[in-house]
């Protein structure tokens, strides 16, 4: 109950006897999980466990960027990872979740999509990245955004032919290097006290909640503020500092 | 086919499963006969009463019975009461004559009682062939519960949390120095003055549930929580 | 020319398979089960009060079965979110495949909710998705009469074979047979078939998948209990 979780958290405590700014064990970043796809990871935070897949396909680009590739972000919060999830449309949580991810990466100078390039003006390559939680536990913004960028890194390039037509079943040696690694972490307020990584008992009584990407060199790529409560810039800045430090925590696992 | 009971007891067995061949033998809960079979009719752990084999669930959700004492959830306030869930697969009522001694004004506010998101520790009066399942406030223990948490782990594991006359209970309340209240549906409340004691609560009830089906349980229970507080503790009856 | 696999398995040998339980937390049930390079997650949410109140049969509670594969699963392009045919024609056969077995007497007007997802398919999905399923529900506490096993079998050329791969599925004239059996008593829950087959090679095929649905039995009954650490004999 939301009072006790307050409670506790005065005392610099949480539910599971963890401090405020700490994540659950384990965490683990697992890439390859699913070979078949052009690229795939897995990520685990506590009993959070996220997959990401990704698929490559060719298109013609578009006439304003006539040599370059694009991305796009998509996420599925299906039944099978939480009783609160229903089958159907996509809800406006999962639209959420994939486009807080792709704010991570678009923007941020971590993919050159002229290397997505295949005849200028002709074909180029498109990526998409498909979010999908097996077990939703709290923090799915954390754990999805660290899986895309893992699962980016382990992307292999199929076979093409000089027809355009793609081979998904062999796939080359070339992969895609990232010019710049954004990690995005989200930090949590409830009541008066900021956390990470809340689980899923937690997050129900989180009032409101700032997602921000960093680079390595601690400079901020994107902002998703969700919640019913508002923000002062102290308490912004706050967050910032502590998703840089964290950032840095979860980069080294990639 | 040797004939008998074909598996020991307190065994892991899975639906399908032979447990016994030959008609000398009686299909208890859980197990169904086939011609000259008892099979499992369900996943769960063997145990052996004369003749009679049966099964004790080791999975499931709560089936609601008349008279336990259980936690429920107020997720509906009406004109004539309050409904509530109650971890099963159906949801129970309390009656405005069940859940309050006052003489309640026709259009009151019931709110004031209980409300949505409040936990309460009430005992089933009632389960009709429909199962819609009715409570009751009126007793001794049966109260609002405030601060604390709440935790849910699978009903069939409650027995094993709660020990012989409490025994198991007993020693986590004092290893810990929580109240606990355990629902015969599976959720129990914790509330503690320490936080990381309440953690460690929590912690040990989760691993009651996970080797419930095991042997030498106390002891190993017993093990966990002296490492984890450091206070010796004394175990007044062995299962 | 005798037809030659060219992953060079006996016509009786199936793919590696494995298997696992309760991997899934937010479930009442879960498993885990891949044959080859297939992978399918199944996980039982339930029984639960059933809505659209309409559906609700107050006699037994129901069975709703949902298959669907992860937009990244497909050997080859991505596959659109979101339910299409053939998805809906599997989430009916798996749950005709399972219902002989489950008692939900106990359950009126409620739902079990079965939910086979696949991140990953190289054929023999909708047979992966029934065994992984069947673990799950056994995983729920269900009352069921026995796991469900299932299998697709087949025929190339005139080779009768098991657990069928992309490219014997696909292959010019061949048949697809994909089968789940109680493996108890030998009954048959699913059953389809594309291609032609004569009366004789029905029942090597049958008889083929009786015993491979055997196996899988055993491989099911061990992750099940594996879950309590106890190792299957």
């Amino acid at each position: 109950m939301k009072n006790h979780i307050i409670k506790l958290l005065n005392q610099g405590i949480r539910l599971d006897g963890r401090k405020l700014e700490e994540f659950r064990q384990p965490l683990t970043v697992e890439k390859g999980s699913f070979p078949q796809a052009e690229g795939s990871a897995r990520v685990k935070i506590g009993n959070t466990d996220v997959i990401v897949g990704i698929k490559l396909e060719t298109m013609v680009p578009y006439p304003d960027q006539p040599g370059q590739g694009s991305i796009m972000v998509g996420a599925e919060l299906l039944p099978m990872a939480s009783p609160d999830f229903e089958s159907g449309p996509p809800s406006t949580d999962s639209i959420e979740l994939a486009r807080v991810v792709d704010r991570g990466i678009r923007e941020s100078g971590a993919l050159d999509f002229k290397k997505l390039c295949i005849t200028e003006g002709e074909k180029v390559w498109m990526i998409t990245i498909d979010i999908v939680p097996v077990n939703a536990d709290g923090n799915l913004f954390d754990a999805a955004s660290l899986g895309a960028i893992a699962a980016l890194q382990d992307v292999k390039f199929p076979v093409i032919d000089d027809n355009g037509k793609i081979d998904y079943k062999h796939k080359t040696n070339k992969g895609l290097p990232l010019n710049k690694v954004p990690i995005e972490v989200t930090v949590y307020k409830i009541g008066k006290d900021f956390l990470i990584d809340p689980s899923r008992d937690e997050e129900k009584f989180v009032d409101a909640r700032l997602t921000i990407a960093t680079l390595e060199d601690g400079t901020v790529s994107a902002f998703q503020k969700g919640g019913n409560d508002a923000l002062t810039q102290e308490e912004i800045f706050n967050a910032i500092d502590i998703a840089v430090a964290k950032g840095k925590e979860l980069r080294k696992l990639l | 086919m040797t004939q008998g009971i074909l598996v020991k007891p307190k065994e892991v067995v899975v639906p399908g499963e032979i447990l016994a061949s030959g008609l000398d033998n009686l299909p208890g809960y859980g197990t169904y006969r086939n011609g000259e079979n008892i099979h499992a009719g369900m996943l769960g752990l063997t145990s052996v009463e004369g003749r009679t084999i049966k099964l004790i669930p080791l999975a499931g959700k709560y089936i609601p019975k008349q008279g336990d004492v259980i936690l429920a959830k107020v997720f509906d306030v009406t004109f004539s009461g309050w409904r509530a869930e109650i971890n099963s697969a159906y949801s129970a009522m309390l009656s405005l004559k069940e859940g309050t001694t006052d003489f309640v004004e026709r259009g009151a506010d019931l709110t004031k009682y209980y409300t949505f998101e409040d936990y309460i520790v009430a005992r089933i009066t009632n389960v009709t062939s429909q199962n819609l399942v009715d409570l009751t406030m009126r007793g001794p223990g049966l109260r609002k519960l405030h601060e604390g948490r709440i935790i849910s782990i699978t009903s069939c594991k409650v027995p094993r949390v709660i020990g012989k006359k409490g025994s198991m209970v007993s020693m986590i309340k004092k290893a810990t120095d929580c109240q606990i209240t355990v629902g015969q549906n599976g959720w129990i409340w914790l509330a503690g003055k320490d936080a990381s004691k309440e953690a460690i609560a929590e912690k040990t009830i989760k691993l009651i549930e996970s080797k419930a089906h095991t042997s030498g349980l106390t002891e190993k229970v017993k093990n966990f929580l002296e490492k984890e507080t450091g206070i010796k503790l004394e175990v007044e009856e062995s299962e | 020319m005798v037809y030659k696999r060219e992953d060079g398995r006996k016509l009786t040998q199936t793919r590696d398979m494995e298997a696992k339980v309760g991997i899934i937390p937010n479930a009442i049930g879960s498993a885990m089960f891949r044959i080859g390079k297939t992978i399918a997650y199944a996980t039982v949410y339930g029984p639960r009060e059933l809505y659209p109140r309409f559906l609700q049969d107050p006699s037994k509670g129901i069975l709703r079965c949902n298959y669907n594969m992860m937009p990244f699963a497909s050997s080859g392009e991505r596959s659109r979110p979101g339910p299409n045919r053939r998805a809906k024609e599997i989430s009916l056969i798996t749950e005709k495949a399972l219902a002989p077995v489950i008692d939900l007497s106990k359950f009126p007007n409620a739902v079990v909710d079965v939910f086979v997802e696949l991140p990953q398919c190289d054929a023999g999905s909708r047979c992966a998705g029934i065994c992984a399923a069947s673990m799950a529900l056994a995983d729920a506490g269900i009352a069921m009469k026995d796991l469900v096993a299932a299998v697709a079998v087949g025929r190339v050329e005139d080779q009768i074979l098991v657990d069928l791969n992309y490219i014997e599925d696909s292959y010019e004239g061949g048949t697809d047979l994909p089968l789940a059996i109680i493996p108890s008593t030998g009954q048959i829950t699913l059953l389809q078939m594309d291609g032609v087959m004569t009366k004789e090679q029905l029942k090597k095929a049958f008889d083929l998948a009786t015993v491979t649905c055997k196996q899988i039995y055993e491989i099911q009954k061990a992750a099940l209990k594996n879950k309590f650490g106890v190792q299957a004999q």
